[in-house]
């Protein structure tokens, strides 16, 4: 780009334009050294968890449930299934919600200034804090209960992912020409069969995706899972007892004092961070070949 | 003919001038006529429903955040966010601590993250090699995603060790006389909660100024380079002048994130109630507290307690949120399609 420093018509003084000249590229300098500034840190983080995590991982972390202190080896497998509950549950409520709020902003609501405060209202409880929605959820259900339980655990999960998902939805339906919705109108097809079967249809690699991504994303919380779900050392899956996960596991192990703990929850980071991986990988690819080939 | 002729004839009358393109005519004709209506109505109700819940839950959470905490509400009004005593025991409680912990550690990671992410996002829509771009790109969404206790437990093992065996001896050797970077070392406290939450907020600003930044038309920067500006200049003048609400908008982002921390905070910030004039030292944070106490409050007050301080969090979050989306909103709007 070097083309870019020409003298101007009306030449000006050169110590001026010497200036000009140095504070471009002291721009230059300033920009590259601040990306490799971020990114070397970053890149260190995520390679050190991957060598960490891989040392650490084995057959017994898949199989086995927590040992007590002291005793070496045991493994996460009630914390993998419990997050299996919990996201089972909460994929059952945010899922529909979610994917309905989405058709009603992309199919109804276009342009209208209804729609549009569903989408901020959407935008802004992304942004509220995880923790207060284990609040909420805490007196909401587990006040009520009496307990700690998994479907409170669950619930707050949902609600998390309900505002996610709309939003993809919403944007992916967009991505449907309007021509295919006239095609199956034209065809006699009522309005409701027309977006379940054929809009929807159409964007379903795209909202699929979608909701993985909101599953990852709730999959990694800990915050609001710390007094619904509570965890729990033992097995267990029923509904209304404390049931154990993943991130909260990780959690205690972390800031507890032992060694080997230490080495189970760099193992449980390790199985989080792949799940994660995986799903932004594949949104990215879905996203990036366009969903929807033709999409004007 | 004739037939044809009116189907015309009607479509053209339902489109009057200023109608939205989107909606097109043929569109809305075939459904002013109208076959299964009741089916049609019952769906888009349901989907309204499903849609309208997205308040509801707003309203849900602030109605039993509210009611959660009407003891302390009701006990010590205002006050309470001005009182520095956090005394569960003897029924005394006061937010001071938290929230200065809270807005300091915040405060702190935004003056770390927000030059550096400005220059990422610079760097990858203004100077990079597109191989490198998508990749980086990839890589930042990817590190937005991993889990805050993840983040927290690389900060316990990794970075809080580092950080007390090099970083902190030389602030207190070099800057130990004003007495903000003072006193003993213990590698937790205010200054690794702010680094780990920069580290944390980096990858939401820079992706999000990184949109607001390509938003801005290529003809204002080509207008400015056929002035005769250097590269640096067009990035000043043609680009984040005409960005600049944009990226506010996204810093805000950013400082929402921050506030609303919890896991990688309580891991790190050292969770000691006290308000130290030292950033090496201990504090504490809204969110930590909660995350730490709230399972064990042993009675109703200091359950209260902690949900009013849950209410401020929810509050603050949720203005700062709607600002800096207003803020993104208004440069990205009529944002052009790149690459077309």
């Amino acid at each position: 780009m070097a083309s870019n420093v020409v003298t101007p018509p009306l030449r000006a003084r050169t110590s001026n334009r010497l200036w000009r000249v140095f504070a471009n590229h002291l721009a230059t300098v300033a920009a590259v050294g601040a990306t490799i500034l971020v990114m070397a840190p970053l890149i260190a983080i995520f390679c050190y968890l991957i060598y960490k995590g891989a040392s650490s991982l084995n057959f017994a972390f898949f199989t086995q449930i927590p040992k007590p202190v002291g005793e070496v080896g045991g493994g996460m497998a009630n914390a993998i299934v419990g997050s299996g509950v919990l996201l089972a549950i909460a994929s059952l409520m945010g899922v529909p919600i979610g994917i309905a709020g989405g058709i009603y902003i992309a199919e109804f609501g276009r342009n209208k200034r209804l729609a549009n405060m569903v989408r901020f209202t959407a935008d802004v409880l992304n942004g509220v804090p995880s923790i207060v929605m284990g609040i909420a959820v805490f007196t909401l259900i587990v006040l009520p209960q009496k307990g700690f339980s998994a479907l409170s655990g669950g619930v707050a999960l949902g609600i998390m992912m309900i505002p996610t998902i709309t939003r993809t939805t919403e944007e992916m339906l967009l991505m449907v020409p309007l021509n295919v919705r006239e095609a199956a109108l034209g065809l006699g097809v009522p309005n409701w069969r027309s977006v379940l079967s054929i809009t929807l249809r159409t964007a379903s690699p795209g909202v699929i995706t979608g909701c993985m991504l909101a599953f990852a994303r709730v999959a990694g919380e800990t915050a609001p899972l710390l007094f619904t779900a509570f965890g729990n050392q033992f097995w267990s899956v029923s509904l209304n007892q404390p049931i154990a996960a993943l991130p909260l596991q990780i959690f205690v192990y972390a800031i507890s004092p032992y060694d080997e703990w230490h080495r189970l929850a760099w193992a449980g980071a390790l199985v989080l961070i792949v799940l994660i991986v995986l799903s932004v990988s594949l949104v990215r690819y879905v996203a990036g070949r366009g969903v929807l080939k033709g999409a004007s | 003919m004739a037939g044809q002729a009116d189907v015309t004839q009607r479509a053209e009358s339902g489109s009057s001038p200023g109608a939205e393109p989107s909606l097109s005519v043929v569109r809305q004709y075939l459904l002013s006529c109208g076959s299964s209506s009741i089916a049609d109505r019952a769906f888009s109700a349901l989907m309204l429903v499903c849609a309208l819940s997205i308040f509801a839950i707003v309203v849900l959470i602030l109605v039993e955040l509210i009611s959660g905490s009407k003891l302390t509400i009701q006990k010590f009004g205002m006050p309470f966010f001005f009182g520095s005593a956090w005394d569960p025991v003897n029924g005394n409680f006061g937010a001071l601590p938290f929230i200065y912990g809270t807005v300091v550690s915040s405060i702190l990671s935004l003056i770390i993250a927000v030059p550096l992410a400005v220059g990422v996002a610079i760097f990858l829509t203004e100077m990079c090699p597109a191989f490198l771009r998508s990749f980086l790109a990839f890589f930042t969404e990817l590190l937005a995603a991993i889990p805050s206790v993840v983040y927290g437990l690389w900060a316990v093992f990794v970075m809080v060790p580092l950080l007390r065996q090099y970083l902190y001896p030389l602030l207190i050797k070099t800057l130990g006389w004003t007495g903000i970077f003072a006193g003993p070392n213990y590698g937790y406290g205010m200054f690794s909660a702010g680094v780990i939450l920069s580290i944390m907020i980096l990858p939401i600003i820079s992706s999000l100024t990184r949109e607001v930044i390509s938003a801005v038309p290529y003809s204002q920067r080509e207008a400015v380079l056929a002035l005769g500006a250097t590269r640096w200049e067009m990035i000043r003048m043609g680009v984040l002048r005409n960005a600049r609400i944009g990226i506010v908008g996204a810093v805000i982002l950013g400082l929402g994130r921050a506030l609303g921390e919890t896991m990688a905070v309580t891991m790190v910030i050292g969770n000691r109630p006290e308000i130290a004039r030292s950033l090496l030292a201990p504090a504490y944070s809204m969110a930590s507290v909660i995350a730490n106490e709230f399972s064990e409050a042993a009675d109703d007050l200091s359950r209260s307690a902690l949900i009013e301080i849950g209410l401020a969090l929810f509050i603050v979050t949720i203005i700062v949120n709607a600002l800096a989306r207003v803020l993104v909103w208004a440069v990205t709007r009529g944002a052009p399609v790149r690459g077309t």
